[in-house]
């Protein structure tokens, strides 16, 4: 059976020879233009003058657009317009584009682009959290509330209620590729676009509008990107139009992509937030109630702050049965790079925050915090079913098991007590042992993104060529689409060609987000691919008057009763009869119902769980950590193809682990990023993963019906890396009796503190 | 004022192959690489010598090409992925990483390779702690790296062993 195999990734042997091509590898003709936008330099102000002389006039310059230029729409939003490619009469974050050059190379556009005199009268500029509280900068009237319950009347009732407030940092994509797009002028006004994108079908609606062309006239072609991590969902949006924009004018192919200090400056990031929380509990550490609020930075423009900080509020819950919830959620604009999607979308700040409270209350209740959690889990099957603060019956739990598994697994019991000795017997490193799970809702949250096409063509020869809406990233999406389709068919997978998504051949496509890729695009290929089947079966059944029930499609051939032929033949002799052998395919996620101003209902077709431990040193004297080893048990459903599955596994662990402990993102008071390069801010590197790494699936299959019982994969695990911060707290809790109150992202500064007040 | 003249003639090796080109001196390796001679394997993953993803070896050693100027290949002799493999057969990390799903996005798997080759070529039986140190100048965002150093340590056996 091909699905479900740990084949290696379709562009495997690409990718080790250097031969993969990315947008910036993309041969282009010799008259290509480049391109590098002029940017803000200042946080907030209204623009006074623009001096583009010394621009015009600089070396290898061709072209420089200002917003006047743009003769059709000046904007790059994914939702609500408010976002200019080009700044018209205020600027609103260090960094944003204000003109564009078009120059004979990169250097001379990034070079000319220094040149010009940009007169800005400078505005107070928004730039905390605080900062916009008190101005009551925000994007909707007031905050967005759901409650399950009455909070107060339960906390008022409650043996104990547990407070605090937690900061949590946000975090840069550090996608290895930068953003990067081309656009190539065609015949008769139409655009051909190369982009690193998530979400093609965005970029051909914001590439027509830019030109004033029907979307028809403009194709969007993406192969695969350098990694994407939300960060490509929608930010690929200005690149792609100003070269469709700076290629219409100038008629000639135009290539840009951001160096990484632009992309940091320029590209939004995760949320980060501010979480205040009240847990009431029983004296038995039984959470009855809980009050959450979430203060969001969302940057200047909206983007897709609405739904990744509705996400947050429908994962306040995470694994655990809180019957009385509040929630209040403020979406504020400051005067930064607009906070975008960032794998998990907001879930991760919205579980960290309970799963922050737990460890805070397990500190004040001395209690074992795996204990606590445990003995707050939903039901499991066979028990009453329960239900989320949205109202949302919880079906599939199956972390229970799932914990205990890991906990024998990971030999926690004996490693607790062995932490807990090393604690006892040395002063300057304390260890820290912790566990945390992770349940996370799948499907978009706006109902109508959850559909997906395909196009799938069988040829006279048997070879089949595939096509559907999803973009590779590196997840191994295609490669695990391409052994559904091989299934189908019965034929080894090198016999499925996987093709560049392609806006002329799958039309009005979803991003690859909210780890949909291949629930929604398997199933879609699946449809295309069972179309042409039936057609074959038919067509055999008439030929040989046998029922479909006789004819097996198997190992490249095709067994009508006792004959065999190659699965090539068959297509062959289809096509001679005149068969059609090309079909689309299409998707839509059932059972969905989604009312999210109300905040009931059922988001998501179903959860995907996992568990992590993590064992982790901290050094009293420097504050400096080290992660020593992870535990990780993740459900992947039936797995489509597990070595890429782990792989998705291992690398959200590493970079959740790394939001939380050492990726730092710093704004001076003005504005102004300060961690713009990898020489100061910090993703973690081989020396900074965990020494001893255990993954395993967990070995159970999708109570409902996805592709072959499979599990999305891609944004969860990220969250397991919530244990890589508890365990730091644990340790840092062993140097004295108080909380160790730990911000995230727990740095070597922000750890010594803590140890300095848990002593205190 | 020095002048400093616009192009310059350099004459080099590359994968075993005498080219020579026109650069311009203020012109990185990696851009004379990628623009020059159509070599796309290294990649700019910051232009500042933090990331590693431009990986190659000049006359043997490991540099990151981001930080050499095109005209100081003049004379030297230039290794790049596109050199690894002999003809169509892998070298062993390239199948090993293969093998052991060390890849995903792909994107910084040429400098990884590049700079695993080099170390295995200085010490063909480093520890684990020394891939990881070695390895600490090349970001991936993918993985979380524990198939890479299992995919190097598992080379370096096999090449020991003659495998
Ligand atoms: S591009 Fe040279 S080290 Fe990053
Ligand atoms: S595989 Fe994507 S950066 Fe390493």
């Amino acid at each position: 059976m091909t699905a479900g195999r740990p084949l290696p990734h379709d562009s495997a042997a690409l990718h080790v020879s250097g031969a993969a091509r990315y947008v910036d590898d993309i041969p282009l003709p010799a008259n290509a233009l480049h391109l590098a936008f002029g940017l803000s330099p200042e946080a907030h102000g209204r623009l006074r003058g623009l001096d583009l002389d010394a621009v015009r006039q600089a070396a290898g310059v061709i072209a420089v657009f200002t917003a006047e230029d743009l003769r059709f729409a000046n904007d790059v939003s994914p939702s609500v317009h408010d976002e200019p490619l080009l700044a018209e009469a205020e600027v609103f974050y260090h960094g944003q584009p204000i003109f564009l050059v078009a120059a004979t190379s990169h250097r001379a556009a990034r070079k000319a682009a220094k040149l010009a005199k940009i007169d800005v009268d400078p505005l107070p500029a928004i730039v905390t959290i605080d900062q916009a509280l008190s101005a009551d900068s925000r994007f909707e009237d007031g905050p967005v509330i759901w409650q399950n319950g009455d909070v107060d009347n339960a906390l008022a009732r409650a043996a104990q209620v547990i407070e605090g407030s937690v900061e949590l940092g946000g975090q840069e994509h550090f996608y290895l590729e930068g953003q990067a797009s081309a656009a190539l002028p065609q015949d008769d006004g139409d655009m051909v676009v190369h982009s690193s994108t998530q979400h093609p079908t965005e970029i051909q609606h914001k590439v027509a509008e830019a030109l004033g062309l029907p979307m028809h006239a403009v194709r969007v072609e993406t192969r695969r990107m350098g990694g994407g991590f939300g960060g490509k969902e929608s930010q690929g949006n200005a690149l792609a139009v100003a070269c469709a924009v700076a290629a219409q004018a100038t008629g000639r192919p135009c290539k840009m992509r951001y160096d990484r200090d632009d992309d940091m400056v320029i590209t939004g990031k995760r949320h980060d937030f501010r979480i205040g929380y009240r847990i009431g509990v029983d004296g038995t550490g039984r959470l009855l109630a809980a009050d959450f609020t979430h203060l969001v930075r969302c940057g200047w423009a909206q983007d897709l702050s609405l739904p990744v900080a509705d996400r947050a509020m429908l994962h306040a819950d995470n694994a655990y049965h809180i019957p009385v919830m509040r929630i209040e959620s403020h979406r504020l604009k400051t005067n930064t790079a607009s906070a975008t999607a960032f794998r998990g979308f907001g879930g991760p700040q919205g579980m960290f925050g309970i799963e922050r409270a737990l460890d805070h209350v397990a500190h004040v209740l001395r209690m074992d915090p795996v204990d606590l959690r445990r003995r707050n889990f939903y039901s499991g099957p066979g028990a009453p079913r329960q239900h989320t603060h949205y109202g949302m019956e919880v079906e599939d739990f199956d972390l229970r098991p799932m914990v205990s598994a890991l906990l024998q697994r990971s030999d926690y019991a004996t490693r607790r007590a062995s932490v807990d000795q090393w604690n006892r017997e040395n002063a300057v490193l304390k260890k820290g042992l912790a566990l945390s799970p992770v349940k996370f809702g799948i499907s978009f949250t706006l109902t109508h993104l959850n559909q997906a096409g395909a196009l799938v063509h069988v040829y006279q020869d048997g070879s089949v060529a595939m096509n559907h809406g999803g973009t590779e990233m590196g997840q191994g999406l295609n490669q695990k689409v391409a052994q559904v389709a091989a299934r189908i068919f019965g034929i080894g997978p090198d016999r499925v060609r996987i093709t560049a998504t392609d806006t002329a051949k799958v039309p009005n496509t979803s991003a690859t987000a909210a780890s949909s890729g291949s629930d929604l695009n398997g199933m879609a290929v699946k449809a295309a691919c069972e179309t042409i089947k039936s057609r074959l079966v038919q067509h055999l059944c008439k030929k040989f008057s046998v029922s479909d029930k006789e004819i097996r499609f198997e190992d490249g051939k095709v067994k009508v009763c006792d004959q065999v032929f190659s699965f090539a033949d068959v297509v062959q002799a289809a096509y001679l009869a005149r068969i059609s052998l090309s079909a689309t395919g299409y998707y839509r996620t059932p059972k969905l119902s989604w009312d999210r101003v109300k905040g009931r209902g059922r988001p998501f077709f179903y959860f995907a769980y996992g568990v992590a431990a993590t064992e982790a040193v901290v050094d009293t004297l420097t504050g400096e950590s080290r992660i020593l080893r992870a535990d990780i048990l993740h459900d992947a459903g039936a797995s489509l193809n597990p070595a890429l599955d782990i792989g998705q596994v291992e690398g959200g662990y590493v970079q959740g682990a790394g939001w939380l402990t050492m990726e730092e993102l710093l704004w001076d008071d003005d504005g102004r990023l300060l961690t713009h390069a990898p020489a100061t801010y910090k993703i973690p590197t081989a020396r900074d993963a965990p020494e001893v790494f255990n993954v395993a699936l967990w070995d159970g299959e999708n109570r409902e019906e996805t592709i072959y019982r499979s599990k999305a994969v891609g944004e969860p695990p990220f969250m397991l890396g919530i244990s890589a911060f508890l365990a730091l707290s644990d340790a840092v809790s062993a140097c004295g009796p108080g909380y160790a109150d730990l911000d995230a992202p727990a740095t070597a500064e922000r750890i010594l503190a803590a140890i300095n007040r848990v002593r205190a | 004022m020095t002048r400093i003249p616009t192009r310059t003639h350099v004459t080099t090796t590359v994968n075993g192959d005498p080219v020579d080109f026109l650069a311009d001196p203020r012109e990185t390796l990696l851009d004379c690489l990628r623009d020059k001679l159509g070599l796309t394997g290294a990649k700019e993953g910051c232009g500042t010598g933090d990331c590693g993803a431009c990986s190659v070896q000049l006359d043997g050693r490991l540099v990151c090409s981001c930080l050499v100027l095109g005209v100081e290949a003049e004379g030297r002799e230039v290794k790049t992925i596109e050199g690894m493999a002999e003809g169509n057969d892998l070298h062993p990390l390239q199948a090993k990483f293969i093998e052991h799903a060390a890849l995903q996005c792909g994107i910084c798997t040429p400098g990884i390779l590049v700079a695993t080759e080099a170390l295995l070529k200085k010490n063909p039986d480093p520890s684990e702690e020394e891939v990881r140190y070695w390895l600490a100048g090349n970001l991936c965002r993918c993985t979380g790296y524990d198939k890479i150093i299992r995919a190097v340590l598992a080379t370096a056996r096999d090449l020991r062993e003659g495998v």
